[in-house]
């Protein structure tokens, strides 16, 4: 006898509306999941938490051919989980991007930040100033993101519950921005005369904040999340040293030899135009002396002291550089790292807001990116997320990950092995 | 390095590695530069340039050819390079006179060998006159032309206008040394048919002409043998989806056929076959715990007729299968563990007199299977363990050298004692590290080890490995190339060619016609490509 097939009903409740808004710092991504014979209910405070529950059903789907009674009450542990991409390297086609977003998703990531513009090329078509990418884009018709281009990944981020960080980086890694916009850059010295190779971004005079205020008047525009990442690292000095007008600038101000203190008057003429430029009717709390940092280097534990001690928010991405390859089994590596085991108070260690994943661009572009991101990213995406007394055991990580690679596969991303073995569906492209 | 900035709550400073050490190789490349890979031996050109319309152009057979139509490989030919130099047929709309006519082929042997299979003699020199209106490619045969027709579609490049070019150039060129090879690995992850032939057709571009099939190994079985099934059936990770067919391996030969690439299958034993014993009972050794077994395997059981009957027939099969006139046998890493363990191979040690040198059982083992591979009429290739444990091997026998450790050590001796050889210690791919590695292979210097010119004559090439403990079809063509393109400059080019800053801008351009042509390699460093790979 056949009978019909019982529908299999998932019904979602939301309690607060926000499907026409944008996800943010504060946004509540929690969700209670359970799943019986015949229905699952799955129950958010957002649609952002309705998104991560529908990822985790989508999960238990695959992995339970039977269904069995499941009940899921989940949220993460850190409000960040980013990922960083850079297409000033190298240009990323808009599909690499729009596929690595889904890719960010199906591993609960929520923030992309968007290294758009560096040295190398600004492929950032800019409405303001199009000489900007004219000039210093790879090419100006093929190697550019048109503003229906952001667009584009802006509301497909959205659909996901990410947000967009951009990242306008200055006063160094600009070499690319001088060539759209001459004046901008430091014209470096030889002796008296100018050398006709530039340097970082000129802090000395008007223009250049005029500038910045158009530029990030255009960017607040463009980009709907409240945050913008201004950069402000690895400025070379020597060019600003050579410089004769510099110099005297410094005199002037009294910074006498230190050019750091030329970097941060740079830096906070520059954001406080960003403030000005930022329309407040959307947040009602802003602590002037709050920072958030990322950085970089080998003993981040200490960092992660220091700044949380002088009160600091911070961000973790230093041990997250997963551009840089090695032989084996890497992910291990993003595995075991623990973001809040530094020495600190419970409340320094709650100023630890989350962390990001860098894929930096100087060897990698669309051939290679996504078996480079994937499945490695998956290994602090369950960091940032998840419980870490569960999960500190990367053995017994393995065989879920592998599982997952597979289903990544399943859903059209290219992901590389972890190691040796299959999955029932190979990738079939190249 | 941290920046601190006590502002407003929404700045993010972030620190970033800048590729310093590399800054010198990133020179601005002329567009029109040309980016030839792997340089020929011999290359002289003109600023005279040449319009090449593909309305009007033509690649032909010369009329003193002792080739024709009826040659398929160059028929075949043809029609690729005609695609690669002139692109989609969307590209081909522009309309503008051609100053060169045709690209004439001369073979000039009287056998161009069109229906047979390249080999480790094959003659592969050419020599290509670009003048109009018609350019000239001399070779003794079809192979020869394969790598002259390579040549000729590097040299057409695009002007301001879009329209294409090519200057009036000399080549007289063949390869530094015979064997020039590629490895991957179809066992440790199956490898589907499509990513094998678009990696054949990578190595094309690339004049490399050995792929060395590793096509089974411990972890799976994917080879369906005719005379026994049970060996996919049981061994593959899937004995449907994960197999290679009769039909997909003659698939492989033929395309590599096409572009002049000699396949090379490799049944590595005794070690390296755990698969193997999923099929054919009593194949492997059982390991023993104590007096009794302890369910696991080992290596080949070197003891029993019954392996040797199954070597005979798996290998007579093997013979007819790969046309080609080597097969690798593999023959490293044997664990002697387990033999060590069994009561069986214990009592067999002392009947032998091998005392407790197990090497000398491993020895037994290869002896014999040399001999039945040999009755085959086929010439054997082994891994380096072989030579060095002291077995008897065919004077035509080519030992791969493969062990970082000594290696010129090892190269030294291999030579010295009359064998040919081919080099891979250096050319590990799969061992993968942050930056510009494929610089530290192109620097390798193969005939860098003390010995006489004779011993150096002995060194027949090399090989680039992709072993596949983490590679898989999803990253397998970033990872080889055009990381891989620096061992074939190295094995084709002359020895003095050497200098890395000019590699890098040919290499980097060598990259961007690889993607142009479909071949996902990945970039050298910053920067880009007119046509960006498209494919996700």
């Amino acid at each position: 006898m056949w009978s019909e097939p019982q529908p299999f009903v998932v019904s979602v409740s939301v309690k607060t509306r926000g499907c026409d808004g944008y996800p943010d710092e504060d946004s509540d991504e929690s969700y209670n999941l359970s799943v019986s014979e015949g229905q699952a209910v799955l129950r958010s405070v957002t649609v952002w938490g309705a998104l991560r529950g529908l990822e985790s059903f989508s999960q238990l789907v695959y992995q339970d051919d039977y269904g069995s009674v499941s009940i899921i009450v989940d949220f993460p542990r850190f409000a960040f989980r980013g990922l960083l991409l850079d297409t000033s390297r190298h240009y990323l086609p808009l599909h690499a991007i729009l596929k690595t977003l889904d890719a960010m998703a199906y591993s609960k990531f929520n923030v992309f930040h968007w290294h758009i513009v560096d040295d190398p090329s600004f492929p950032y078509q800019s409405r303001t100033f199009p000489d900007l990418s004219n000039k210093g884009a790879f090419h100006p018709f093929t190697h550019v993101y048109t503003q229906s281009d952001v667009m584009r990944v802006i509301e497909h981020a959205r659909m996901r519950g990410i947000r967009v960080i951009p990242e306008f980086d200055s006063p160094g890694h600009t070499q690319s921005w001088g060539k759209g916009q001459p004046n901008l850059l430091t014209p470096c010295y030889k002796g008296d005369v100018p050398s006709g190779s530039f340097g970082p971004v000129d802090p000395t005079v008007d223009t250049t904040y005029k500038f910045m205020e158009s530029l990030l008047k255009e960017v607040k525009f463009v980009f709907p999340d409240s945050y913008v990442h201004l950069g402000g690292d690895e400025v070379s000095f020597a060019c600003w040293q050579s410089n004769p007008n510099v110099r005297t600038f410094m005199e002037k101000m009294g910074f006498g030899k230190d050019f750091t203190k030329l970097e941060s008057f740079y830096m906070e003429r520059t954001s406080i135009v960003w403030q000005d430029v930022f329309d407040y009717h959307e947040r009602v709390r802003l602590l002037p002396d709050t920072v958030l940092e990322i950085w970089k280097g080998e003993t981040y534990q200490a960092e992660l002291s220091r700044m949380t001690k002088a009160g600091h928010r911070v961000l973790l991405s230093a041990p997250w550089y997963i551009n840089h390859i090695s032989y084996g089994q890497d992910w291990r590596n993003s595995y075991a790292v623990q973001p809040q085991n530094f020495s600190g108070t419970e409340e320094q260690k709650k100023l630890v807001i989350g962390g990001e994943v860098a894929m930096w661009g100087e060897y990698v572009d669309a051939t290679n990116l996504n078996p480079r991101l994937w499945p490695r990213a998956c290994a602090a995406a369950e960091r940032l997320w998840s419980d870490e007394e569960k999960t500190l055991n990367a053995d017994l990580a393995f065989p879920r990950l592998e599982k997952f690679r597979c289903e990544l596969l399943r859903r059209g991303i290219q992901a590389e092995p972890l190691f040796v073995g299959h999955c029932k569906h190979e990738y079939d492209g190249l | 390095m941290y920046c601190l900035l006590k502002c407003a709550p929404l700045i993010l400073a972030v620190a970033v590695c800048h590729g310093w050490l590399f800054g010198d190789f990133v020179r601005k490349q002329e567009l029109n530069e040309i980016s030839l890979w792997p340089i020929p031996q011999k290359f002289q050109s003109s600023a005279v340039a040449f319009k090449l319309s593909p309305a009007s152009f033509q690649i032909v057979h010369a009329k003193q050819s002792s080739a024709g139509p009826s040659c398929s490989i160059l028929e075949n030919a043809f029609r690729r390079y005609f695609e690669y130099v002139f692109g989609d047929l969307k590209s081909r709309k522009k309309v503008y006179d051609s100053d060169l006519v045709e690209l004439q082929v001369w073979i000039t042997s009287a056998d161009p060998e069109c229906d047979g299979y390249p080999s480790l003699q094959t003659d592969e020199s050419y020599e290509l006159s670009v003048d109009e209106p018609s350019a000239v490619l001399k070779a003794a045969n079809a192979w020869g032309a394969l790598r002259g027709l390579e040549t000729f579609s590097q040299l057409v490049y695009e002007d301001d206008y879009g329209a294409n070019n090519i200057n009036k150039t000399e080549i007289s060129d063949f390869p530094r040394f015979a064997h020039r090879g590629i490895l991957l690995d179809s066992s440790r992850h199956f490898l589907p048919l499509k990513v094998i032939l678009a990696n054949l057709e990578a190595m094309a571009m690339n004049k490399f002409n050995v792929f060395h099939w590793h096509i089974v190994d411990d972890q799976s079985f994917p080879y369906m043998s005719r005379t026994f099934p049970d060996l996919s059936q049981k061994g593959a990770y899937h004995p449907f989806t994960h197999v290679y067919t009769p039909s997909d391996v003659k698939m492989v030969i033929e395309f590599a056929r096409m572009r002049g690439i000699r396949v090379i299958p490799e049944f590595d034993t005794p070690g390296h076959t755990r698969s193997w014993g999923n099929g054919i009972k009593d194949l492997l050794t059982p390991c023993y715990s104590g007096s009794s077994p302890s369910g696991t395997f080992g290596p080949v059981n070197p003891i029993l007729n019954s392996s040797y009957d199954f070597m005979t027939e798996f290998f007579k099969e093997i013979s007819t299968v790969f046309p080609d006139a080597y097969i690798h046998l593999g023959g490293d890493e044997v664990d002697f563990s387990c033999w060590k363990s069994n009561p069986d191979i214990q009592k067999f040690m002392v009947q032998q007199g091998f005392g407790t040198d197990y090497s000398k059982l491993e020895s037994f083992y290869v002896q014999r299977l040399l001999d039945i591979v040999a009755a085959t009429k086929k010439g054997y290739m082994v891994w380096q363990e072989v030579f060095d444990n002291g077995v008897k091997l065919k004077d035509d026998t080519v030992v791969e050298v493969w062990m970082g450790n000594k290696m010129e050590e090892e190269l030294q001796n291999v030579t010295g004692a009359g064998f040919t050889t081919i080099l891979s210690a250096p050319w590990y791919l799969d061992y993968i590290s942050y930056g510009q590695d494929w610089q530290r292979y192109y620097k390798v210097e193969p005939l860098n080890f003390p010995g006489t010119d004779a011993q150096k004559k002995l060194v027949i090439g090399g090989e680039a490995c992709l072993w596949g403990e983490y590679v898989d079809a999803t990253n397998l063509t970033p990872r080889l190339w055009p990381r891989a393109s620096a061992v074939a400059e190295r094995l084709w080019s002359d020895k003095s060619v050497t200098d890395v800053g000019n590699a890098y801008n040919r290499l980097a351009q060598h990259r961007c016609r690889m993607v142009k042509r479909g071949i996902p390699a990945e970039p050298l460093f910053v920067g880009h490509c007119r046509q960006e790979y498209m494919g996700l």
